[in-house]
């Protein structure tokens, strides 16, 4: 306990506190647009294509960057985005199946090309987060990405919901439902980028898509997916960093395991799916 | 008006008010007799006054309309002059067209040819206030988690863009639609998925409702509607078109035709016949309509 105590004094700690509510509380926020866009698969399957394109970056630039592990992780996402776009237009398969092939394709090749890297130790750092070495500089950032979240989520709801919800009603509403999707996908590769730092790329779509998993067994009111869903986001990061470090395990996968661990336990406490309450009104 | 202030993450569903307009309205109004406030719609409801006379400018033209999916011509040739105040039915085989032909009006897939306007305007720049569109069940995500009065009151966008206040005549508006399509009261606190297809059916017509729109632009209206709503769903469309509105509706019972639209047109990917209900429905239109269905 007094380790504890005398890491939370120490300045990187107190920073890694800050970061990991920033980016918990807008990946939260997020993942009620991501759970109402159905995006969770292709999201995962895009964050899984982001190893190939880090290791990528690596090997042709013989070192390990912020800019250049992040522009790697970028277009190897997009090319698989396109890439399954593509072959859904062209054949019958649908874009799910296409995607799968192309993303599991890339992640293979990134794990082949991992073994020439020499950079192994940072590389793991970057793959999985390192929350406890942000900067101030990336504090800065976080607040930025949260802000935008939160005005732009904010001022453009009704829109955003609408389209969620039916996109040709709400086009022939005036809508406009192409820059709701522009602006759905901005929030969605924001939240990513602030993810990046706290639990890497492979694991972010945990923090991007549980919070509101969570808050949806508990209400069907709309807006509180958000809310509820940063909140959650928020608790969630802040308790797994201060647990990580009595644990000595990785903050990393500790965000996501207790994220994990409290969607399981919503599960069973929700007052609206719990099996437990559905065994009791069977019985009665 | 009660504005919501906190949240219970114990209540059940039917205690949970989805609204995505931030504010609901007075619980106590959703247990008016129904009858009445069908009675004050239309007095409240129309947008357009003007008389119907050659020359009236709320007229919705269609002019050699070719509509394609890729290389497979879905309409072609298709000539249509309508004008508010008055309903139209649009009949055919399946495949016909029919729901390709309200969607092209609604602005919302590209034409390989022609032009639609309405009041003289391009009908993708005039939509937004003035046209309602009820999409066909299946197309909806009914998992999607809102209230039947949610859903209603986002009818209401058109008037409110995203950032003017839902005020005490929008949730009027609501109310109105939501007791005229019998989906008031407890029904319209439900969850959507927890409604049956009838049900969700009147629904989403009770958002088309609370658009107060000029033109209605309705895919199959009556299917899964019991006896007691198809005539109620009548009733409406005729109130409707009386207001001075444009109802446009695809239909499949050429029995119930003349008795809910105005004027019909009988759709095979081209125009086979287009006029009033009684002069068109003949043996032989019908007829050519339907014939060769099964290569469609």
């Amino acid at each position: 306990m007094s380790e504890l105590l005398e890491i939370l004094e120490m300045p990187f700690f107190r920073r890694a506190l800050v970061a990991a509510a920033l980016i918990g509380f807008t990946n939260g926020f997020v993942s009620g647009f991501v759970l109402l866009r159905k995006s969770s698969l292709t999201l995962s399957a895009l964050c899984h294509t982001m190893l190939p394109g880090i290791v990528i970056v690596v090997l042709i630039t013989g070192a390990l960057t912020q800019a250049g592990a992040f522009m790697g992780a970028l277009v190897a996402a997009l090319l698989v985005g396109l890439g399954s776009i593509t072959i859904t237009r062209h054949t019958r398969l649908p874009q799910s199946t296409a995607l799968a092939i192309f993303f599991t394709t890339a992640f293979a090749l990134g794990v082949v090309l991992l073994q020439y890297v020499h950079t192994s130790q940072d590389l793991e750092e970057w793959l999985f987060g390192s929350i406890l070495s942000v900067s101030d500089d990336d504090l800065k950032v976080f607040f930025a990405i949260a802000c935008f979240t939160l005005l732009s989520a904010t001022l453009f709801m009704r829109p955003l919901l609408l389209t969620l919800f039916e996109p040709n009603v709400a086009a022939v509403q005036g809508v406009a439902i192409r820059w709701m999707n522009y602006l759905l996908y901005a929030l969605m590769i924001f939240a990513l980028m602030a993810s990046f730092q706290a639990v890497g790329p492979i694991l972010s779509i945990g923090l991007l898509v549980v919070p509101g998993a969570i808050v949806s067994l508990f209400t069907n009111h709309t807006q509180w997916l958000f809310w509820g869903g940063g909140l959650v986001g928020g608790i969630s990061a802040v308790l797994a960093v201060v647990i990580s470090v009595p644990f000595n395990i990785p903050t990393g996968p500790a965000i996501v395991l207790v994220l994990g661990a409290l969607f399981i336990l919503a599960y069973f406490c929700s007052p609206n799916y719990s099996p437990f309450k559905q065994s009791r009104n069977t019985q009665h | 008006m009660e504005h919501i202030t906190s949240f219970k993450f114990t209540s059940p569903p039917s205690m949970v008010r989805a609204s995505v307009f931030l504010f609901i309205a007075d619980p106590k109004a959703s247990t008016k007799p129904s009858n009445t406030i069908a009675a004050n719609i239309i007095t409240t409801m129309s947008k357009c006054t003007h008389s119907h006379t050659h020359g009236q400018t709320h007229e919705l033209v269609i002019k050699d309309l070719e509509v394609a999916y890729r290389d497979n011509t879905v309409l072609e040739n298709i000539n249509l002059h309508a004008h508010c105040g008055s309903s139209l039915a649009l009949v055919g085989p399946n495949g016909a067209g029919k729901s390709t032909l309200l969607k092209a009006i609604a602005g919302l897939i590209k034409q390989r040819n022609g032009q639609i306007s309405w009041s003289g305007k391009n009908n993708v720049q005039t939509r937004g206030g003035e046209f309602a569109y009820l999409p066909q069940h299946e197309e909806v995500d009914w998992n999607f988690p809102i209230t039947v009065r949610g859903v209603v009151e986002m009818g209401r966008y058109s008037q409110l863009g995203p950032w003017k206040k839902f005020t005490e005549v929008d949730d009027k508006a609501v109310e109105r639609a939501l007791a005229l399509m019998e989906v008031d009261g407890e029904l319209s606190n439900r969850q959507i998925s927890e409604l049956s297809g009838g049900q969700k059916q009147r629904v989403f017509i009770a958002r088309a409702v609370a658009q107060e729109a000029h033109v209605l632009l309705l895919d199959e209206p009556f299917t899964g509607l019991d006896r007691d709503h198809t005539a109620n769903l009548t009733r409406l469309l005729r109130k409707l078109a009386k207001e001075n509105r444009l109802v446009i509706a695809s239909h499949h019972d050429v029995n119930t035709l003349a008795d809910i639209f105005d004027h019909v047109l009988l759709l095979n990917r081209r125009v086979v016949a287009y006029g009033e209900c009684q002069s068109t429905l003949s043996a032989d239109n019908l007829n050519r309509t339907f014939e060769n269905t099964a290569n469609v």
